[in-house]
């Protein structure tokens, strides 16, 4: 009895003593799926930070007599050892309709390897490195473990590209309405008044803006001559000129009720600047649901962008994203023939759903009411 | 109410003309005019035009003058009820559009409809029979929903209808239907289509759906009056859809206000990738062909839209919560 109260207590204080940080992760990992979906997405942004170390091959890297290889399935042991290999491609052109046609060939077996050397890079674009996570032992051989695309070119290189891409995409596009939000909306609801009557009806006009039409206008008025990265900046502003308002409400709210609270009055009191007030005073106690919230608002980004780059008015080629890949599967000949082009897309909703998860974990860890 | 209703109706005018003014700027940014698209077209093809020529049409169609008048000049023919000239087909934009805007608007109600039918008694189940199986599966087939794009869901199901089922699911009508004049079988052709785009189109809605219907439902569930009824010997079907799934219903009419503009602008990408005669794929042409007057029609059309799709659910909200109208 004496030892389960002292075991409370001590458990008790070690709540009461933890920093609101502290109390908000002890919530979020009873959340199994939300921690599995936040493994995801770590995977998913390492990814990000060096996509050539994970590609096999040099995603431009085209071949018109290796267009529509199938998947090489990677099989790890040979013989009951531990030898991976993919089996081999054998094509045969179909006397009628003069199509390759390929078939797997498990008694051709093509060694790989894990960190092997291949194609040079440059790690995060400054240390140069020749290893790659997975690859054929031998530098000559190609593989193409999700198979190849209309070109030849390496789906799964391509892919580790365009998770750059569309992922750095959602992170930036949310990062910009979250700057946008919190200043309009800690400006609407810290000082009221005229401010606070513009930057409402502004947020009003542009919620009932039509989202998607109203995009790709925007899309579709760039200069046909932009570099692939100006366009990729463009987009994001896109993105996040009407992305923003949601949030901006949310803060705003929140400070409209912060701002008769006591311990904002006491800060003023005491003399703190309206700098400190809202930065070391306001601002923290609703952060963490900013963060939840902006968790959320990142897989609506992704789906956008990859839509317009689908339908052509967003990223472009050359550059790769989620999108400009699936545009390789819009005609449903090529896709009867080559189901495989449409992995990108499962990923988006890999992606999509790991985003969901998490942000639904961190609402529900950052709302220090819920039990 | 009718105070609430003509405030709303007032301000419809101001925000057309804000909008106006934005559809303008947004058609008229990017360099050249359609003239310049034009040309290039015609010597990717071999021939050209004199610059005479050139000069004659730019002052034709008034692409000469600077932006003011040209907006003002737009903004006279708008509200004149005229939509201008197609400069691409050579046809007035109102005909182009007039065409396809009835099949754009039967397919977002009928996707519309779709979505509350599928919605409401899936999440009516799902809160009565909270932690059931069936309650885990729609929870599960919610997050997938809100997850997959509207276009890789079409992409998907396209694609298992012509490699596994050997049919074409694009388009909404059979082939020998498509230039019969409107009638009784035409329309039945029409529902025989209708149904995948619209659920292709409803998904991700009819997911965010079902789950505010869940969630509201266990709120009432879980009030008092309920066991009160319960108590009294009400029968339980009787009881849940008499009161709880009645209060439950409040927060589901307010989404209208953002879910049938939703629904406007979603059907752009689907009626694309499943090639509907719809104002979505005519928009995206005239876009990347700088049929500017087109574009811009287009792009009202839909702001209208999306205004009058708020006006309709906070008209529908006001009518069954008295505590807005009160307010209002």
């Amino acid at each position: 009895m004496a030892i389960a109260s002292a075991t409370n207590s001590a458990a008790e204080e070690r709540i009461s003593v933890a920093s609101n940080w502290t109390l908000v992760w002890w919530r979020f990992k009873k959340h199994k799926l939300a921690l599995i979906s936040a493994g995801i997405l770590a995977v998913l942004y390492a990814i990000v930070l060096c996509p050539d170390f994970f590609s096999t091959q040099d995603p431009e890297r085209t071949d018109a007599r290796q267009a529509f290889i199938p998947i090489q399935g990677i099989h790890f042991f040979d013989d009951g050892r531990f030898d991976p290999w993919v089996p081999g491609i054998v094509g045969k052109r179909n006397p009628v309709t003069l199509r390759m046609e390929w078939q797997i060939d498990p008694s051709k077996k093509t060694r790989v390897g894990f960190f092997v050397t291949g194609k040079a890079y440059r790690f995060l674009g400054l240390v140069p490195m020749s290893t790659h996570l997975i690859g054929p032992r031998d530098a000559n051989d190609r593989i193409f473990l999700l198979g190849s695309d209309r070109l030849g070119r390496d789906q799964w290189s391509r892919i580790m590209h365009g998770t750059q891409t569309s992922m750095t995409i959602g992170l930036v596009a949310v990062t910009l309405s979250v700057i946008l939000g919190v200043v309009l909306g800690g400006i609407s609801g810290y000082y009221g008044g005229w401010p606070d009557q513009v930057i409402q009806r502004l947020i009003e006009l542009l919620q009932s803006v039509p989202t998607i039409p109203i995009w790709l206008a925007l899309s579709a008025a760039l200069p046909r001559d932009w570099t692939p990265t100006q366009v990729f900046f463009a987009i994001t502003v896109i993105l996040s000129l009407i992305g923003w308002t949601t949030l901006g409400r949310e803060v705003r709210g929140r400070f409209l009720a912060l701002r008769e609270e006591d311990f904002v009055l006491a800060a003023d009191l005491a003399g703190a600047s309206q700098a400190r007030i809202i930065l070391r005073h306001m601002v923290p106690t609703f952060l963490s649901h900013i963060i939840a919230t902006s968790s959320l608002a990142i897989p609506v980004m992704i789906i956008n962008e990859t839509s317009l780059s689908f339908l052509g008015l967003g990223i472009r080629p050359p550059a790769i994203s989620w999108g400009v890949l699936l545009q390789e599967a819009q005609n449903i000949q090529t896709l009867a023939l080559a189901p495989w082009l449409l992995i990108p897309g499962l990923l988006v909703i890999v992606a999509v759903l790991a985003f969901n998860l998490v942000g639904d974990g961190l609402r529900d860890a950052s709302d220090p009411y819920s039990k | 109410m009718t105070r609430f209703i003509l405030q709303r109706l007032m301000l419809l005018p101001l925000l057309m003309i804000a909008f106006s003014i934005l559809v303008f700027a947004i058609v008229q940014a990017p360099p050249g005019d359609f003239l310049t698209s034009y040309t290039a077209t015609l010597a990717s093809s071999g021939s050209s035009v004199s610059a005479e020529q050139l000069e004659a049409l730019r002052r034709q169609y008034g692409l000469d003058q600077p932006l003011a008048v040209q907006y003002l000049r737009w903004m006279q023919q708008l509200l004149q009820g005229d939509l201008g000239l197609s400069l691409e087909y050579q046809r007035p934009n109102a005909e182009l559009i007039g065409e396809v805007l009835v099949l754009t608007l039967v397919l977002a109600l009928f996707s519309f409809v779709l979505t509350w039918a599928i919605a409401v008694p899936a999440g009516i189940y799902s809160a009565t029979h909270q932690r059931s199986v069936v309650d885990y599966i729609l929870t599960v087939l919610n997050y997938i929903g809100v997850a997959t794009p509207n276009f890789m869901l079409a992409l998907v199901l396209m694609w298992v209808a012509f490699a596994y089922l050997g049919i074409g699911v694009t388009g909404l009508f059979s082939a020998d239907m498509v230039a019969e004049p409107w009638g009784w079988p035409k329309f039945i052709d029409l529902l025989k289509h209708i149904w995948l785009p619209a659920l292709v189109l409803g998904i991700a809605g009819t997911a965010r759906l079902t789950r505010v219907m869940r969630a509201n439902l266990l709120d009432e569930l879980n009030k008092p009056y309920v066991m009160t009824a319960r108590a009294k010997g009400m029968s339980e079907w009787k009881l849940v859809l008499r009161y709880p799934v009645r209060l439950a219903f409040n927060p589901l009419v307010s989404t209208i206000g953002w879910y049938l503009p939703q629904l406007f602008s979603g059907s752009l990408i689907v009626a694309t990738v499943m090639n509907l005669p719809n104002i979505g794929p005519l928009l995206l042409r005239a876009l990347v062909n700088q049929d500017m007057y087109l574009a811009g029609a287009i792009l009202l059309i839909y702001c209208l839209l999306t205004i009058v799709g708020t006006l309709l659910s906070d008209i529908l909200l006001a009518w069954l919560d008295p505590r807005i109208r009160m307010d209002g």
